[in-house]
C-alpha cells in the first residue's frame, strides 16, 4: 500500500531543510496547500456527482441525460457552473437581509468542516481527532442552522415550511444515525477515524460485526440519506407543494452553494458509511488468504475509497428515483416508531455480544 | 497541527462563500424593477405576514430529539472502552440503555410520537 504521508512530509522537508524557512511560513504555506487541495477536491466530487446523478437519473427514466455539451454531455455541468455564476442575484423586500447572507455560509462550512476529517487514503487525511465521530456528528449538524435560517429570513411561506419540516426531519435521523454509528465504535473500540479504518484491516466491519454491523450499515444509509433531504425523503423541497423548500429565494450563485452542499453532502454521507463499515480506504482482506491480501494490496487506497462510496451513492440514487415521496407523519413515524426501537436493540445486543 | 486543518478548513468555507458571491456581484447583470423583490408566491402577490406561526407538532419532535441526543452524547464513552469492561460495564450501561427505551415508550404511550 503507498502510504501518501511521503509527499506530504517530502513537501515538510523541503521547505523547511531545503529552502531553510521559518516554522510560521512552513505552516502558513502548508496549510495553504491543504485548503487549496481541500476547495479542489470539494468542487471537483460535486461536479462529479451532479454529473453522475443526471446521467443515472436519465437512464433510469430511458432517457439520454445531458448529452449535448462536450462528449457524452461531460461539460454540461461546467457549462451549468459558469451559467449560475452569471445571474443575476435578487435582493427580496421585507427579508432579513443579514441572516439571509449568513446562511449560505452555515451550510457550506457544515458541509466542507466534515469533508476534511475524511481518510480519503492511507495518509490522505487532513483533520484526524481522536474523538473523530463525534466531530463528524457536531459538524455535518450544522447545516441544520443554515436551512433553518434560510427559511426564516427568506420572507416566503414556502420557504418557511420547507425549513420548519426539514429541520424536524434532520433532528429525528441525527438520532438514528448517531446510534448506529455507535455499533462500529464498540467494535472498534475507539473514535479516532484513521484507527477506525486500521481496526478493519483484517476484514470489513459489515462481514466481521455479522448481523449487529450489517443492520447498523443500513440504518445508517437510510438515516444518512433522510439527512440530505433527497429522495423519497425530499419533502423539505417538494417541488410541486413548496416550489423548492427553504431555497426558494435564493438565485444566481447563492442557490448554487445550496445545490453544491447537497451534492457533497450525499457524497460525506456514502463516505461516512464506508469508513465505518466498508473499511474505508482498506482493501478487501480475507484472514487466511495470504497471495489474495498480497494482490489486493497493490490497488491504490483511494481507488477502493473512492470505489465503496460509488457503490453506496449509487445505492442512495436508485433509492431517489425508484420511491415516491413520503409525507411528514409516515417520515416521522419511520424515524421514532421504526429505526429507533431497532438501532436501540441492535447496540444492545452488539454489547451483549462483545462481551460475552 | 489537527486544530490548524480545522480553521483553514474553516477559512476554505468562507473563502468559497465570499469569493463565488464577489464574483457574481462583478459579473452579474443588475436591474432594477418593482415587482421583482416580491417574495415568490407562483406571480400572484403574498397576502398577510409571512412569517406565520406553525404546527406545535415540530416543537414536540425538537424536544424529543434534545433528549434523546443528549443521551447519545453519555454513550459515546462507554462504546469506546465497551471491550474492556466487562459484565458489570454491560448491566450498568443496560439499565441506561433500558431507561432510554422507556423514555421512548413513555412518549410513545403518551401519543407525542402521532402526527395530530
Amino acid at each position: 500500500m503507498f502510504d501518501f504521508s511521503v509527499i506530504t512530509c517530502w513537501i515538510d522537508n523541503l521547505l523547511r531543510v531545503e529552502w531553510g524557512l521559518p516554522d510560521f511560513w512552513t505552516l502558513a504555506i502548508e496549510f495553504v496547500l491543504v485548503g487549496v487541495a481541500l476547495l479542489t477536491a470539494y468542487a471537483l466530487i460535486a461536479l462529479v456527482l451532479i454529473y453522475a446523478e443526471r446521467k443515472i437519473c436519465g437512464f433510469f427514466q430511458c432517457r439520454i441525460g445531458p448529452n449535448r455539451v462536450g462528449k457524452w454531455g461531460l461539460l454540461q455541468v461546467v457549462a451549468d457552473m459558469i451559467k449560475i455564476l452569471t445571474k443575476e442575484i435578487i435582493p427580496i423586500k421585507r427579508s432579513d437581509k443579514f441572516l439571509f447572507l449568513m446562511a449560505p455560509f452555515f451550510v457550506i462550512i457544515g458541509s466542507i468542516l466534515t469533508f476534511a476529517a475524511l481518510p480519503f487514503g492511507l495518509g490522505l487525511q487532513a483533520i484526524d481527532f481522536n474523538i473523530g465521530v463525534v466531530y463528524i456528528l457536531a459538524v455535518s449538524s450544522l447545516g441544520v442552522i443554515g436551512i433553518l435560517l434560510a427559511g426564516w429570513s427568506s420572507n416566503n411561506k414556502y420557504s418557511l415550511i420547507g425549513a420548519i419540516r426539514s429541520g424536524a426531519q434532520l433532528v429525528s435521523y441525527e438520532l438514528s444515525a448517531g446510534l448506529s454509528l455507535m455499533v462500529a465504535v464498540v467494535l472498534a473500540g475507539t473514535m479516532q477515524l484513521s484507527e477506525i479504518v486500521e481496526a478493519q484491516s483484517d476484514l470489513w466491519f459489515i462481514f466481521k460485526g455479522g448481523i449487529f454491523a450489517f443492520v447498523a450499515f443500513v440504518i445508517y444509509l437510510i438515516a444518512g440519506h433522510a439527512e440530505t433531504n433527497r429522495g423519497p425523503f425530499d419533502l423539505a423541497e417538494a417541488e410541486s407543494e413548496l416550489t423548492a423548500g427553504y431555497h426558494t429565494e435564493y438565485s444566481g450563485i447563492t442557490f448554487g452553494f445550496y445545490y453544491v452542499a447537497e451534492y457533497t453532502n450525499l457524497f460525506i454521507v456514502a463516505a461516512i458509511a464506508t469508513t465505518m463499515f466498508l473499511g474505508g480506504w482498506m482493501p478487501l482482506h480475507i484472514p487466511g488468504f495470504d497471495a489474495f491480501n498480497a494482490v489486493m494490496d497493490y490497488i491504490p487506497t483511494p481507488i477502493w475509497f473512492f470505489g465503496k462510496c460509488a457503490f453506496c451513492i449509487f445505492m442512495a440514487l436508485w433509492v431517489r428515483w425508484s420511491y415516491p415521496r413520503l409525507r411528514i407523519d409516515q417520515l416521522l413515524k419511520l424515524e421514532w416508531k421504526v429505526l429507533m426501537p431497532i438501532t436501540l436493540v441492535n447496540l444492545a445486543a452488539v454489547a451483549v455480544a462483545v462481551t460475552m | 497541527m489537527n486544530e490548524g486543518f480545522l480553521l483553514t478548513a474553516l477559512a476554505t468555507a468562507v473563502v468559497l462563500v465570499v469569493a463565488g458571491s464577489v464574483i457574481a456581484l462583478i459579473v452579474a447583470p443588475r436591474t432594477k424593477n418593482e415587482q421583482k423583490g416580491e417574495p415568490y408566491e407562483c406571480g400572484v402577490l403574498t397576502r398577510g405576514g409571512t412569517w406565520m406561526p406553525f404546527r406545535v407538532g415540530y416543537y414536540l419532535f425538537a424536544i424529543l430529539f434534545l433528549m434523546f441526543d443528549v443521551e447519545t452524547i453519555y454513550l459515546f464513552p462507554w462504546a469506546v472502552v465497551m471491550k474492556g469492561m466487562g459484565m458489570q460495564g454491560l448491566i450498568v450501561v443496560g439499565l441506561f440503555i433500558v431507561i432510554l427505551a422507556l423514555g421512548l415508550a413513555y412518549a410513545w404511550k403518551k401519543g407525542a410520537l402521532e402526527w395530530k
